[in-house]
């Protein structure tokens, strides 16, 4: 028999990005907030304090920051008549686990997202007319305005103290080098200025540059200089250590929950959280329509059931998605007739990645690095450019970053280089300190044969189904990743190196689930304005359970090519100001229907 | 738990002093080295546990004698000593693969490793239920019969060029076990155990006196690169290890 907590006015599932923004902007409007987080305790100091956290070993080749899949994974397949088969190791993508999630080994790029991808079935249908849609792509309206969203895009970045040079502040284009000439309307500058270039980075914006592109460089949750956030958190320089994706920060200056925000909220006394417990379920009252809280498993494997007045769902993606299927809240997709919406619109970037090898004198020294920097163009990102000739929707934002690497994390050679013995020995040596990367990030569409359900085979170690992922690339997307790679590999080859060797997926090109891609996995609990396509209203709110919010990437009604932390971050910002502005004041439905 | 890493690390530092570098440069480092030394409860506060760097008189823990004999002769063939730089033996990389199959990772700790198991195509990543410790066991045992079968001996007894024609045909899929996947032990456990403990931190058994990262021009742990990063030149110090080692 469960046994069952003192009832709070919020319970939040998870303890990363999405459940510290809301749990302190719910907890500043006086509410009792719990926050349940299935990984354990983790901080700067000690979890990833010098020298301990810069662990190649541990950290990228045993991925001990990451989701520990023994206990829970997901379960994959290219289509639906395939048997999914487990994803047993980390490969292509890296969900997190403990205090922080993702937030603590992400890389910081902080983008926010171009006006017309929340609005790109009317988009595409004005500028390119209704029958530009293939047929089976699920285009759809988020829901929500990039005029909405902008005061919340602002106060992540000035939680985040997000470094970068603002190209275009209330409208006015303000000419600075550097800046991004396609940014969207921005009310101030970013809180930081930019950091400085890496050699991958500096190359890179030449080369764009002699091909008439407008390089800029990528905003970075990475501080350029000491920080105080508006929590009164204090962030420090980042030092260029290289250890930045698969790794904890240990300057406080990659933007985390640790670092931004829970310094200052576990002062509150009315907020609180729970390591080592793993939510079950969302549990409903008889109606199913309203929650009545959630049930977890504490560390001791014991049923728990936590009683709260509003449910949010502020885990990773995947588990979110889990959830609202376990829990049997909203309608599944049924990938047969197309009805229900839970699982519909799942959606993962394309990226295509290439090395450059140069010559001896060109020192590139890609052991150095911070996660963010880098410089990128945007010419064919989004809408940018006319897709009408082109005939397909959607791009990608192409960028030269150096985000640290050492040689455990693999030494990159030519294609056709031995895998080992005294001739890669050689090659590697070689070129260790004189290549690059450079890469295009793609936005992936909504499509009826890509969605999420539940396996019915393969069980967690809590005797739960897995989620189970039905998708691979489908035409759109491969014409356009191919269209982006070309233009990714001119840019590359005004770089001048020896060679260029890499991956570029093109038409023919199926998922690979093995190297690691991006954890940039979207949809399957979409927003928008409509029930039949949409799992939350406009402001996040389920449309079946007026208490509960469901917050993260699987908002998304399709995949953006931008790196999504900054959108997701926005997004939980617009839903606690609605939740307090509005909810609170008349707990219903937000949006009638 | 707390007192086997004391006692670990204690063997380290004796170890550290008891190595008598031949010449005085080296020396002079190994002063220096050893003045930078953190105290040992500062070690005990920040290092992972498996702490003992390479040492020549190390005794395997999971491998039997003659699947370390196949460990060391495979890892001289995979980064073999040459003109360019040391070779995975000197360093300790069979010294370092032993001591990870005694971590969690040996058995898969941290992979999903239910069943069913069921072949699947390549891009769905390791599907097999085979544990690390499982493809060594399995996997040498394979390819050492495979020899006896073909050259009337173990793989260690082979001359080198028979040796590298042997990892070419199990990488190239050419050689086939029933027992065991020989290619995707080559490639995802032999080969990229050997490289993780020719390139890893000391500390984990491999990389002696960091003379890999030395070879590359990698300065291991240094980890601040402020002044440097806008520079595009050879960066002019050598390596820190995680013990504060200096190279």
């Amino acid at each position: 028999m469960a046994l069952r907590n003192k009832p709070v006015d919020v319970v939040i599932v998870g303890f990363g990005w999405t459940a510290s923004i809301m749990a302190i902007e719910l907890s500043q409007a006086g509410l009792n907030v719990l926050a349940l987080e299935r990984g354990d305790l983790r901080d700067t100091v000690p979890d990833f304090a010098y020298p301990k956290n810069v662990d190649e070993i541990a950290r990228s080749a045993r991925n001990d920051l990451l989701q520990n899949l023994s206990r829970t994974t997901v379960t994959i397949r290219h289509s639906k008549n395939d048997i999914a088969v487990p994803y047993r190791q980390i490969g292509s993508f890296k969900p997190g686990e403990g205090v922080g999630g993702a937030g603590v080994h992400w890389s910081g790029v902080h983008s926010r997202v171009m006006p017309q991808e929340l609005m790109l079935k009317s988009h595409v249908t004005e500028r390119y007319g209704a029958n530009f849609i293939p047929e089976g792509m699920n285009l759809q309206d988020w829901g929500v305005s990039y005029e909405e969203l902008e005061p919340h895009f602002d106060r992540f970045e000035y939680v985040c103290g997000t470094s970068a040079q603002a190209a275009n502040v209330a409208g006015k284009l303000l000419g600075v080098p550097g800046g991004n000439e396609f940014e969207a309307p921005r009310s101030r500058p970013f809180p930081l200025p930019p950091l400085k270039d890496p050699p991958t980075s500096v190359l890179f914006a030449e080369a764009a540059k002699s091909l008439g592109h407008k390089p800029y460089g990528l905003p970075a949750a990475n501080a350029s200089a000491p920080y105080k956030n508006i929590y009164g958190c204090q962030l420090g320089p980042c030092n260029f250590c290289g250890f930045c994706s698969d790794y904890g920060c240990i300057n406080y200056s990659k933007a985390s929950p640790q670092t931004a925000i829970i310094p200052a909220l576990t002062r509150m006394p009315n907020f609180a959280f729970k390591t080592n417990a793993h939510v079950l379920r969302v549990n409903t009252d008889s109606t199913g329509k309203k929650a009545t809280g959630v049930t977890y498993l504490d560390a001791q494997g014991r049923e728990i059931e936590q009683p709260a007045d509003l449910v949010v769902l502020a885990a990773f993606h995947l588990h979110n998605v889990r959830l609202m299927l376990s829990s049997g809240i909203g309608q599944p997709y049924d990938p047969d007739t197309g009805s229900g919406v839970v699982g519909r619109n799942f959606c993962y970037q394309l990226i295509n990645s290439v090395n450059l090898f140069f010559n001896k004198d060109i020192y590139i020294n890609q052991f150095i690095g911070s996660g963010g920097v880098g410089q990128a163009v945007d010419e064919f990102y989004g809408d940018n450019f006319d897709h009408g000739p082109l005939g397909f929707i959607g791009g990608g934002v192409i960028w030269g970053r150096q985000t640290g690497n050492g040689p455990v994390r693999g030494i990159p050679v030519p294609a056709g280089t031995p895998s080992w013995g005294s001739a890669w020995k050689k090659v590697a040596t070689d070129y260790f300190l004189h290549s690059g990367r450079i890469e295009s990030q793609c936005s992936c569409m909504a499509y009826p044969g890509c969605y999420l359900d539940l396996d019915p085979t393969y069980r967690d170690s809590y005797g739960e189904p897995l989620l189970r992922m039905t998708l691979n690339w489908q035409d759109n997307d491969l014409r356009m990743s191919s269209y982006v790679g070309d233009r990714l590999m001119e840019i590359g080859r005004a770089m001048k190196p020896l060679s260029i060797s890499g991956r570029i997926i093109k038409p023919g090109s199926n998922w690979d689930t093995r190297p690691y891609q991006s954890t940039h996995i979207n949809g399957g609990t979409a927003m928008g304005a409509d029930p039949t396509t949409s799992v939350v209203n406009r402001f996040l709110q389920s449309w079946d359970v007026p208490n509960l919010f469901v917050l993260g990437a699987n908002v998304f009604a399709h995949g953006i090519g931008y790196n999504p932390t900054g959108l997701v971050g926005a997004l939980a910002y617009w839903a606690a100001a609605n939740i307090r502005s509005q909810y609170l004041k008349a707990p219903g439905p937000m949006v009638p229907t | 738990m707390t007192s086997g890493k004391r006692q670990s690390r204690r063997r380290f530092l004796l170890g550290t002093a008891a190595l008598a570098p031949s010449i005085a440069i080296e020396r002079a480092q190994a002063q220096d080295a050893a003045r930078e030394q953190p105290k040992e409860e500062d070690l005990a506060l920040s290092a992972p546990s498996p702490a003992t760097p390479a040492t020549a008189d190390y005794k395997p823990g999971y491998f039997t004698p003659d699947e370390w004999r196949f460990v060391l002769a495979a890892c001289d063939r995979l980064i073999p000593k040459d003109d360019i730089g040391p070779g995975a033996v000197e360093l300790g990389v069979p010294q370092y693969i032993d001591r990870q199959l005694q971590t969690a990772y040996g058995d898969g700790g941290n992979w999903y490793m239910q069943g069913p198991f069921h072949d699947a195509a390549p891009e769905f990543g390791y599907q097999s239920r085979l544990t690390p410790k499982e493809q060594y066991r399995l996997g040498i045992r394979a390819i050492d019969g495979h020899c006896r079968d073909q050259f009337g001996k173990a793989f260690a007894d082979l001359s080198a060029e028979q040796q590298d024609g042997i990892l070419k045909d199990i990488e190239g899929g050419k050689i086939k076990s029933d027992d065991v996947p020989l290619a995707t032990f080559f490639s995802t456990f032999l080969l990229k155990n050997t490289l993780e403990g020719y390139f890893g931190d000391p500390m984990y058994g491999g990389n002696k006196d960091m003379a890999a990262w030395k070879m590359i021009g990698y300065p291991g742990v240094r980890a601040d690169f402020t002044d440097w990063v806008d520079k595009a030149r050879r960066y002019p110090y050598g390596p820190v290890s995680i013990h504060g080692q200096r190279g």
